[in-house]
């Protein structure tokens, strides 16, 4: 006797796959990060309309670094993949900071 | 004994488990495509880094021309800022599906991410015509070539995402990709997540902090 499995397609809502050392997470989380990155995203846009006084660059600098963060670990999977996947793209962001920040420094862009 | 067969429907993917199950055949043991992906965006840090710490170094250098409060349209610009995060969520919902081996939902995504990215480059090309008419053009000053240099790549990369995501989705509807399907889309993916994490960084550095 033969019986036919069919695959479904979409797994039930809240369902996380773990393939080797990648996660799937359901639709839903995604849709929550999403939202919450909207919302830094109005507190970003806000700091132009309301006076946030000396707390002005901090404040957007942590909502910068906040997203950046929330988009490359669970929106590009660099939290759940392989760590030398992660090295790669760190490595270059780094020296990217180290260099320019270091070139800036060069032409006293930190004094004025 | 009862025998089981698993029938795909033939429109569909094959799902991740049947192929991520499996270690790839490489001295790593990663895919050298995602390898390489990763590797490029590395590299594209420091292309876009040079980029932004350039605008920082010459955003006050006006010449006598707009200054960057007098032009740039905040509200404008952050809805288009918003525009490029959601096609983020677009984008993993389509690499989400892709590993599910749903390929009507994966299409979907593909082409709304594509949608969105044709929205944003749309608001940049009305944002530069409407800076260049208040008389920013881009031997203006080096706070205009800075800027038209830095978003203007920026652009390219979101116009190359919008090639490469409408690209994806014929191809697959033609079903010619061979081998890991879930893996292109994922490749793909992350090139347009780098591209939004650049104007995240531009968003704030260029935008809302003032010269």
């Amino acid at each position: 006797m033969t019986t036919a499995v069919e695959h479904e397609a979409t797994p039930a809502p809240g369902d996380e796959h773990t393939h080797g050392a990648h996660t799937t997470h359901s639709d839903a989380f995604y849709v929550k990060i999403a939202l919450v990155l909207a919302a830094l995203t109005a507190l970003e846009v806000s700091t132009y309309y309301v006076d946030f006084g000396s707390l002005f660059l901090p404040v957007l600098f942590a909502l910068m670094v906040i997203k950046f963060f929330m988009v490359v670990w669970f929106f590009m999977h660099l939290r759940d993949d392989a760590k030398l996947f992660g090295r790669l793209f760190w490595a270059g962001l780094f020296l990217a900071i180290a260099v320019y920040v270091g070139a800036l420094a060069t032409f006293q862009f930190f004094l004025k | 004994m009862a025998d089981t067969t698993i029938i795909h429907s033939p429109a569909e993917f094959v799902p991740e488990d049947e192929h991520h199950g499996v270690a790839h055949h490489t001295s790593t043991g990663l895919s050298n495509n995602k390898l390489a992906m990763w590797l490029f965006l590395g590299s594209e840090c420091l292309l876009f880094g040079g980029l932004i710490s350039t605008y920082m170094l010459y955003r006050g250098r006006t010449e006598g021309g707009p200054t960057p409060e007098e032009i740039f349209d905040i509200p404008f610009t952050s809805v288009s800022s918003f525009v490029l995060l959601m096609s983020s969520l677009t984008m993993v919902l389509a690499v989400a599906n892709a590993k599910r081996g749903d390929i009507r939902r994966t299409r979907l995504w593909l082409v709304t991410t594509a949608l969105l990215g044709a929205t944003f480059v749309g608001g940049q090309v009305y944002e530069f015509t409407a800076f260049y008419r208040e008389g920013l053009g881009f031997t203006t000053s080096l706070f205009g070539s800075s800027f038209y240099t830095l978003t203007g790549f920026h652009g390219m990369h979101v116009t190359v995402g919008i090639i490469m995501l409408l690209s994806l989705t014929f191809i697959t509807q033609r079903g010619r990709i061979t081998g890991d399907r879930a893996e292109v889309v994922e490749i793909v993916g992350l090139y347009w997540h780098f591209v939004d994490i650049v104007w995240i960084v531009i968003f704030t550095l260029v935008y809302l902090i003032p010269a």
